[in-house]
């Protein structure tokens, strides 16, 4: 039993550190967070060049086809790098949502021009309910074609088709197909933009059932702690240079054991949230029994933590923490978009507790 | 990354498991809820057996009658003696820190003298650190010793020491040189318990047991042959027993919060909370549901703390996050059970209506310690922040 990285994952994971720290660095972050999109050509480009946009996916559609452990690795460095635009929307969401419910002919229609970078997309589930159990979805297809709203879409605006999840499918829609209208939402994250659909007889494709639709959703969840976690670490990071360097009372502040002791909860959390994480990928990858447990406990602690991460970074820096000029509200603002999606902390419990406590119940009456 | 268990660490379990059926007693059920003073021969004849069977420290090197298991097959040692309810071991101090120290440090007599009564539990052994004003200022003890000709003379006082009532041996800090900055003027001695001199007084704790001793030194001549290491670098030594105490200390509690969350889940359908089940109150599931995953977190961080030390070889502080997981998440899950037992919560055992005979009241006052023992929350936080985060020294 093993759990460090290889050598080749700790090689990917310096890689994808040194290529995001040349090709996105904050000032880039910065720049792209206000334009409208927080998308950039040049970048995806680059970025579809290292093969990231194809990682986990087969190599008969032009993926590379790595495992879960490896997407987590480049997701905590692109969490890292608070890398802006649709990498999240594209890859490890809508690409895993295509990959698991999809037939090979439709994965080479729709999967084959996300691997090669050709296409971005994203997946379009929540309605104006809000809420992230299935069976609270409205939206039905009628004779392929869809009408209805959907809400807190990510980076729909650059998407080239939209993966929407109604009641009686898994739809892929063109984002230029008739009826449809893509507005934003002025989302608190600056650097994933969110909009609201209406879709009004839209034509739409279907590429598979629902009943396959938790293993994409379970990557993607995965995904997304994996970079909350790079986030938690980029704020610890800062937080403790700044505490060694900020001098109060004649001494680093980072001397007070006030402040120590957050900067050491910050540790442990972001820590815990790392291991959370690692092995919910491990076990997907895997397709281990406790898989979907794992993916909502790492869900469910790293929104709490990465929350409660970000506050703790913001009080150390004191006034300086406060301002737009220093770098970790970026983090935190990430934290709450990323803290609601997939669920969030409650609502990942209630399914821990569905798995862990109502299953105890039904072995308890069956003896 | 590959959780699954190697070859070796298969066969290891494999081996383990079957030994672990032919041996383990059957009749500790009837032992565990009686006084340490009554159950302990039991305790000793049982690693008496381990040691027979090449059990009792699968961690130490095989020359000194060990396995040379490596972390993994040590926190499945662990878990399978969980797994199967198995007895503690007699020695535990022993086997888990002071015998590891004695090979780190010891000269060949002591080895050869003291190594193979660890381990069959002929010699109990206990461990002498914590002083009235030295908890977690430790290296601030007062206890002195002065030499006289080829001994020791021993005179101060040790507290917060277990096992001190049935010790045979103690691992001893003392003050070598008073006029050195304090971590450079200890040593440490290897303790006769018997010596004249010695007076072991208990001492009562807050959940009304006493696992816990005082221990006084009066004038206890101790030979000079007995000192662990070199003179006056006790501080590397008494160090090198607080590294195994923190490290070992986790490997077998997470199969032990498994069997706590799952009672605890079993007993939130029989707990009423508003004339439901408490099993069905959001309230109580989101708390229960935190719990149990956060036992799951602790574990997949042992994990990942054992591969870290294999990798580089050495018990790091970061061995500080287990320690303050592990304590503060045991503290919350007595406070859920309190939660869902409602009055019942408090009544002790003997009382007909104690929730599990009273195991959760004294679960309840004695997790209060957690964060005490071995290294306070706030020393394990400093140790984080120092350590780990380079942040500057606070004291």
């Amino acid at each position: 039993m093993q759990f460090g990285l290889s050598e080749s994952q700790q090689m990917l994971k310096d890689n994808a550190r040194k290529f995001f720290a040349g090709e996105c660095p904050m000032e880039e972050v910065r720049r792209l967070m206000e334009t409208e999109t927080a998308y950039d050509e040049t970048l995806w480009k680059k970025i579809a060049e290292q093969g990231y946009t194809g990682i986990i996916f087969p190599e008969e559609y032009g993926g590379v086809g790595l495992g879960k452990v490896e997407l987590a690795l480049l997701m905590e460095e692109a969490g890292r790098a608070l890398l802006p635009g649709p990498f999240f929307s594209t890859v490890p969401l809508a690409g895993a949502v295509i990959d698991s419910v999809a037939s090979p002919e439709t994965k080479k229609k729709y999967l084959a021009p996300i691997c090669a970078g050709d296409a971005r997309s994203t997946v379009a589930f929540l309605e104006a309910n809000a809420s992230w159990n299935f069976v609270d979805i409205h939206m039905s297809a009628v004779n392929g074609t869809l009408t209805g709203e959907k809400l807190f879409v990510p980076d729909a605006a650059v998407a080239d088709f939209i993966i929407v999840i109604a009641r009686n499918g898994i739809f892929a829609v063109s984002s230029k197909a008739s009826g449809i209208k893509i507005s934003p939402m002025a989302g608190m994250d600056l650097t994933r933009k969110l909009y609201r659909i209406e879709f009004q007889n839209t034509p739409g494709e279907k590429i598979g059932d629902v009943s396959a639709l938790a293993e994409g959703l379970d990557i993607a969840t995965t995904a997304l702690v994996c970079e909350l976690v790079g986030g938690m670490q980029r704020t610890l990071d800062i937080t403790v240079e700044y505490a060694k360097m900020r001098k109060q009372f004649g001494k680093p502040i980072g001397m007070f054991q006030a402040v120590q002791h957050q900067c050491a909860d910050m540790y442990l959390e972001t820590e815990s949230s790392r291991s959370a994480a690692y092995y919910a990928a491990w076990a997907l990858e895997e397709n281990a029994l406790d898989a979907s447990v794992a993916v909502s406990i790492a869900k469910m602690y790293a929104s709490d933590a990465a929350r409660t991460v970000g506050n703790r970074g913001i009080q150390v820096h004191g006034g300086m923490g406060f301002t737009w000029e220093n770098d970790v509200h970026l983090y935190y603002r990430r934290a709450k978009s990323s803290e609601t999606a997939f669920g969030d902390s409650t609502f990942h419990r209630e399914r821990i507790a569905r798995l862990v406590i109502d299953a105890d119940e039904r072995l308890t009456k069956s003896a | 990354m590959n959780l699954n268990l190697t070859t070796e660490e298969t066969k290891f379990r494999d081996e383990l498991r079957i030994w672990l059926e032919a041996n383990v007693p059957k009749d500790w059920g009837e032992w565990r809820e009686k006084p340490l003073e009554e159950s302990f021969p039991y305790l000793r004849a049982w690693q008496r057996k381990l040691y027979e069977g090449g059990w009792a420290a699968v961690s130490w090197p095989k020359e000194y009658g060990g396995r040379g298991a490596t972390l993994m097959e040590q926190s499945l040692f662990w878990e399978e003696m969980a797994r199967v309810e198995a007895p503690p071991m007699a020695n535990s101090l022993g086997l888990g820190l002071i015998g590891p120290t004695i090979i780190a440090y010891g000269t060949d007599e002591q080895k050869k003298r003291f190594i193979p009564k660890i381990l069959s539990a002929e010699e109990i052994w206990c461990q002498g650190f914590s002083e009235p004003n030295a908890g977690s200022d430790l290296a601030a003890l007062q206890t002195e010793a002065r030499l006289d000709g080829d001994h020791y003379v021993v005179n101060g006082q040790k507290v917060w020491t277990s096992y001190g009532w049935i010790g045979d041996w103690c691992e001893l800090v003392v003050r070598t040189d008073s006029n050195v900055p304090k971590h450079k003027g200890l040593s440490v001695l290897l303790i006769d318990m018997k010596s004249p001199g010695v007076e072991v007084r208990p001492l009562k704790q807050m959940t009304g047991e006493s696992e816990f001793n005082e221990i006084f030194f009066r004038d206890v001549r101790v030979p000079a042959a007995n000192l662990l290491g070199k003179v006056n670098d006790g501080w590397n030594v008494a160090v090198s027993t607080l590294m195994y105490e923190r490290g070992s200390y986790g490997a077998r509690l997470h199969l032990i919060f498994k069997r706590a969350i799952t009672r605890l889940i079993e007993l939130s359908h029989k707990f009423q909370k508003d004339g439901h089940p408490a099993a069905q109150d959001p309230i109580t599931r989101q708390k229960l549901a935190q719990c149990y995953a956060e036992i799951e977190i602790m574990r997949w961080n042992q994990l990942r703390a054992f591969s870290r030390v294999t990798a580089t070889g050495v018990p790091g502080p970061e061995g500080s996050i287990q320690k303050i997981f592990w304590s503060e998440l045991n503290q919350r899950l007595q406070q859920i059970a309190q939660e869902i037992f409602g009055p019942y919560g408090q009544l002790l055992a003997g009382d007909q209506d104690a929730v599990d005979n009273g195991i959760w009241s004294y679960g309840y006052l004695r997790t209060r310690g957690n964060t005490i023992e071995a290294g306070t929350s706030e020393v394990q936080r400093n140790i984080i922040g120092h350590f780990v985060l380079g942040l500057p020294r606070s004291y």
